[in-house]
């Protein structure tokens, strides 16, 4: 029997957020690249990224965690509000830029329970697409949560 | 930037070029700044110790970005990621060593195009993985014009 993921939670399986708008800043693209420690010319530098096939300065792959992350305020009855990063999984189709107006849809995708170290564990999936002014879909993260 | 590796360069098995990282508490602080995670645990230790953790840990997203760079170097140029897969199964500490590493799995073309897929993780100092993932990147290939 579940303890914690009733019927009534799992209903909201499928549920899906209203966009979010981000406009991506070029600045903000590079304090990102200087946060993670990664020098590459494509996230770092406007002229040599131009000699790349990218034709410019593009996002680092984990950019989209500066849109944020959507928890769903799921109601459960836990006994704490502990929560631990599970991992992601991250597929790429077109390349995130400066400049671009970024649209981002999240939808909980999974919740389920299962008994582990931590003891009772309940874990979200998220799936979040990042979309771009053009309509298309650049990257979708499919992020798990954890709550013990 | 290293040189570039085509599609023919690599073999199941291969070793990617590993990439070493030495976080500081001061590289999660700008890492929060960047990416507006402000969770304590990475950057306030008594909140850390609170929650029952050894201390400040590395945010996950973080590990993910060190595996997400080791995948881009070793793509090079005229390679693009496409698939990046990240699980954290142990925390790590700054004021510690991490080191990204990955090998070859499989290869394949499809489309037309060259797709080389890694098994990829982060080992600590004690050399044990606490971030296992897999990784898909599209390679140039020396036959393709």
């Amino acid at each position: 029997m579940a303890k914690y993921v009733t019927d009534e939670i799992k209903k909201l399986i499928g549920k899906e957020t209203e966009p979010r708008t981000f406009d991506v800043e070029r600045g903000h693209i590079r304090r990102f690249a200087e946060a993670i420690g990664d020098s590459n010319p494509i996230f770092n530098d406007e002229a040599k990224a131009r000699q790349t096939q990218f034709g410019g300065m593009v996002a680092p792959p984990t950019f989209g965690r500066a849109f944020g992350i959507e928890f769903f305020n799921i109601p459960l009855q836990m006994p704490t509000a502990r929560g631990l990063d599970g991992g992601s999984d991250w597929e790429y189709f077109e390349p995130i830029r400066p400049g671009d107006r970024m649209s981002v849809i999240s939808k909980l995708a999974d919740i389920r329970e299962s008994e582990g170290r931590l003891g009772t564990m309940v874990f979200t999936t998220v799936e979040t697409r990042y979309v771009n002014q053009f309509g298309r879909v650049c990257v979708i993260q499919r992020s798990t949560g954890i709550r013990y | 930037m290293a040189k570039q590796l085509y599609f023919e360069d690599l073999e199941v098995g291969s070793e990617l070029p590993p990439l070493e990282k030495n976080p500081t508490t001061q590289q999660l602080v700008r890492y929060a700044g960047a990416s507006g995670d402000f969770y304590q645990i990475h950057y306030d230790k008594d909140f850390a110790l609170g929650n029952g953790l050894p201390g400040v840990i590395l945010h996950g997203a973080l590990k993910n970005a060190f595996l997400g760079q080791l995948m881009t170097d070793f793509a090079g140029e005229q390679g693009t990621l496409r698939k990046l897969s990240v699980q954290y199964r142990g925390m790590d500490q700054p004021g510690a060593k991490v080191t990204a590493r990955g090998k070859v799995k499989k290869k394949y073309v499809e489309g037309g195009e060259h797709f080389v897929e890694c098994d990829i993780w982060l080992e600590n100092a004690k050399g044990e993985m606490t971030t296992p993932g897999s990784a898909v990147v599209m390679l140039p290939s020396r036959s393709a014009r």
